[in-house]
């Protein structure tokens, strides 16, 4: 142990001696051998994208012949045409976008509210309602599914969008990470504001809530993922194609269109290129979002 | 902006403000009506609350009393004990979907927490076009597994397949792919990595960019490689990441279901049936809700047993190492 302290305090003075040299080199980078491991890695992810894309614009006959072109013979958007005239995918993708919307308000309004319910006011059982609410998420939800699906039978709830709809109101992971921010926000601020007057509820929505901006994106970006790309559960509670999400319209693809791989292929970017182009637009925030959702999930 | 001297109307700390009632009013009044704050806490917390605890705590109860039952949602629901579990024992069927799903975590798990582990090794330097390899390996985690699922069947066609044509440029034999009752598992698991490998990328690349700076200098300055830098340095640091990681992914994997889903639907033969595709089968498709319920409480389980082992296995080697 001292010796690597003795070493370092040694090399941190040799550092900053040989450091001004170094300056100057900074601009040009040297070639990085990662480059040739990368390269191949990033062209296998992104692989399955350019084909999709390849695919959804070439004619039908040319997927199912073999070997297949690697490239079309000619552009055509026969594939989309048939996709927005023989199917109900522009109904899908508003169903979608409605059951998106409503969860990701409401995980906003619910969730901060009880986030910062749990994390400063102080009420008889808010240990009992917190610790319950986290070991939820120690719950499969496959173990919710069968007694979930009896429970919407008998509300009506079953084979309408509400049923995709109610179980993404308000989640346990959105509570956590919004109690986890308001705890490390400084509560001064907030005292100030009930010194002057405010109620609970008005420092709530003019002094917490603006602060709490970075949260609430990470907050909205978790609830779009999963709410945009859930495929289980309205699988099982909605058998109405009037009612059919995104999802469950391209699933669903699979067995009623088998080998229409241009029509397939254009309901895939219809399906997916909403969230890329949104990923590509805010990747920090995504990024985010997954760390958090991994370390303290 | 604040409304300052607006009356107080859901909770009343008027402490100081301008004309006010004197300090020490607040405590007082908490001490008076406690039934105010629990108002106002349960008022805040309450809708959340009620919406998760009854769709999750209550759904789970009532799956453990359903799988009790013989129950197909219609007639009068039957108690049978234990009689649903012993039937899980002894059903070849879920002794297959048990087989698969083990097979799958094997596969997937080792290979997901590596590839986790060697992109962020790799992505974790200011090179040129690092956001475009971060993006390229990051943007398959916001595909669906329904848009996965067609992707995977087109491009693994044993017919026409992108897959068999590279394989018939490189000279090598075609494969039946997910039509084939060995392989169809193995792409499952590989497009399972393609869109899972951002997540325990991004793990680790946060906890390699946690690990102190100076610890890595000293290695350095004492003589390490790159390699032995790695291993004894940075490796023993990423433990605990790795352990969780390790437990995440394995939860994952014995809850797949939706690229099954949309990919062979349990087949070929049986080949790629899981235990939740068992379970979807069993409660959805023949209205047996007490059998599937049983079903789901084995996989709960198996959840928090593996939970469980991880956790003491991993501190108990950490006692014996410090």
């Amino acid at each position: 142990m001292s010796t690597t302290v003795l070493s370092e305090v040694l090399t941190s003075s040799e550092y900053v001696a040989t450091r001004p040299v170094d300056i100057p080199r900074r601009p040009k980078r040297r070639f990085s051998w990662w480059h040739v491991v990368l390269i191949p890695i990033a062209i296998l992810f992104l692989l399955p994208f350019v084909q999709m894309m390849l695919a959804s614009v070439s004619p039908e006959k040319e997927l199912v012949t073999f070997p297949p072109p690697f490239v079309p013979s000619h552009l055509t958007f026969d594939g989309y045409v048939k996709l927005f005239t023989q199917t109900d995918v522009v109904r899908w993708l508003g169903n979608t976008v409605i059951v998106s919307g409503t969860a990701i308000l409401s995980n906003i309004v619910l969730c901060s509210l009880a986030g910062y319910g749990f994390a400063r006011l102080k009420f008889a059982g808010r240990s009992v309602g917190f610790f319950l609410i986290l070991a939820t998420i120690m719950i499969p939800t496959q173990l919710l599914m069968i007694p979930t699906y009896i429970l919407f039978a008998t509300l009506g709830l079953l084979d309408g969008l509400g049923a995709a709809i109610v179980p993404w109101l308000a989640t346990a992971f959105g509570i956590f990470l919004m109690r986890q921010f308001f705890l490390s926000l400084p509560a001064e601020l907030e005292e100030a504001g009930m010194i002057d007057g405010c109620t609970r509820l008005q420092v709530f929505f003019r002094i917490v809530l603006p602060l709490a901006r970075p949260a609430i994106a990470t907050l909205a970006i978790f609830t779009l993922l999963g709410s945009w790309n859930d495929l289980v559960w309205p699988l099982i509670a909605i058998n109405n194609d009037q009612a059919f999400t995104l999802q469950l319209g391209i699933a669903n693809f699979q067995s009623t269109r088998r080998t229409q791989w241009d029509l397939l292929m254009a309901g895939n970017v219809v399906a997916t290129l909403p969230l890329i182009l949104f990923f590509l637009f805010a990747q920090r925030q995504f990024m985010a979002t997954m760390t958090f959702s991994g370390i303290k999930g | 902006m604040l409304n300052a001297r607006r009356a107080p109307v859901l909770e009343s700390v008027t402490t100081a403000a301008p004309g006010g009632k004197p300090r020490g009013r607040e405590s007082d009044r908490r001490g008076r009506r406690p039934w105010r704050a629990s108002l106002t806490g349960w008022g805040f917390v309450g809708p959340a609350t009620l919406i998760i605890l009854g769709l999750s705590i209550f759904p789970a109860l009532w799956a453990f009393v359903l799988s009790l039952q013989n129950w197909d949602g219609f007639s009068e629901a039957q108690f049978v004990g234990g009689a649903n579990y012993a039937g899980l024992v002894s059903d070849d069927e879920f002794g297959k979907a048990v087989v698969n799903t083990l097979g799958f975590t094997l596969l997937f798990v080792p290979a997901s927490v590596l590839l986790g582990l060697f992109l962020a090794v790799a992505l974790n330097r200011s090179i040129r076009f690092i956001g475009i390899y971060r993006t390229a390996i990051f943007v398959p985690f916001v595909v669906s597994a329904a848009s996965t699922g067609v992707l995977t069947t087109y491009l693994f066609s044993p017919q026409y397949g992108v897959v068999n044509n590279v394989l018939r440029v490189f000279g090598l034999p075609q494969q039946g792919w997910l039509e084939d009752q060995s392989q169809a598992m193995v792409v499952i698991a590989i497009m399972s990595l393609w869109g899972q490998a951002a997540f325990t990328t991004v793990i680790y690349l946060a906890a390699l960019q946690d690990i102190p700076g100076e610890l890595l200098e000293a290695a350095r300055i004492d003589g390490a490689n790159h390699w032995q830098t790695f291993w004894r340095v940075v490796w023993p640091q990423l433990s605990p990441v790795t352990i969780f990681v390790a437990i995440w992914q394995t939860i994952g994997a014995i809850q797949l279901f939706d690229l099954v889903y949309t990919t062979t639907r349990g087949g070929p033969l049986d080949a790629t049936k899981t235990i939740v595709y068992f379970l979807y089968e069993k409660a959805f498709k023949t209205l047996q809700f007490g059998y599937g319920s049983a079903a789901a409480y084995v996989l709960f389980a198996a959840t928090l047993l593996i939970t469980i082992i991880v956790v003491v296995y991993s501190r108990k080697r950490n006692l014996e190492a410090f």
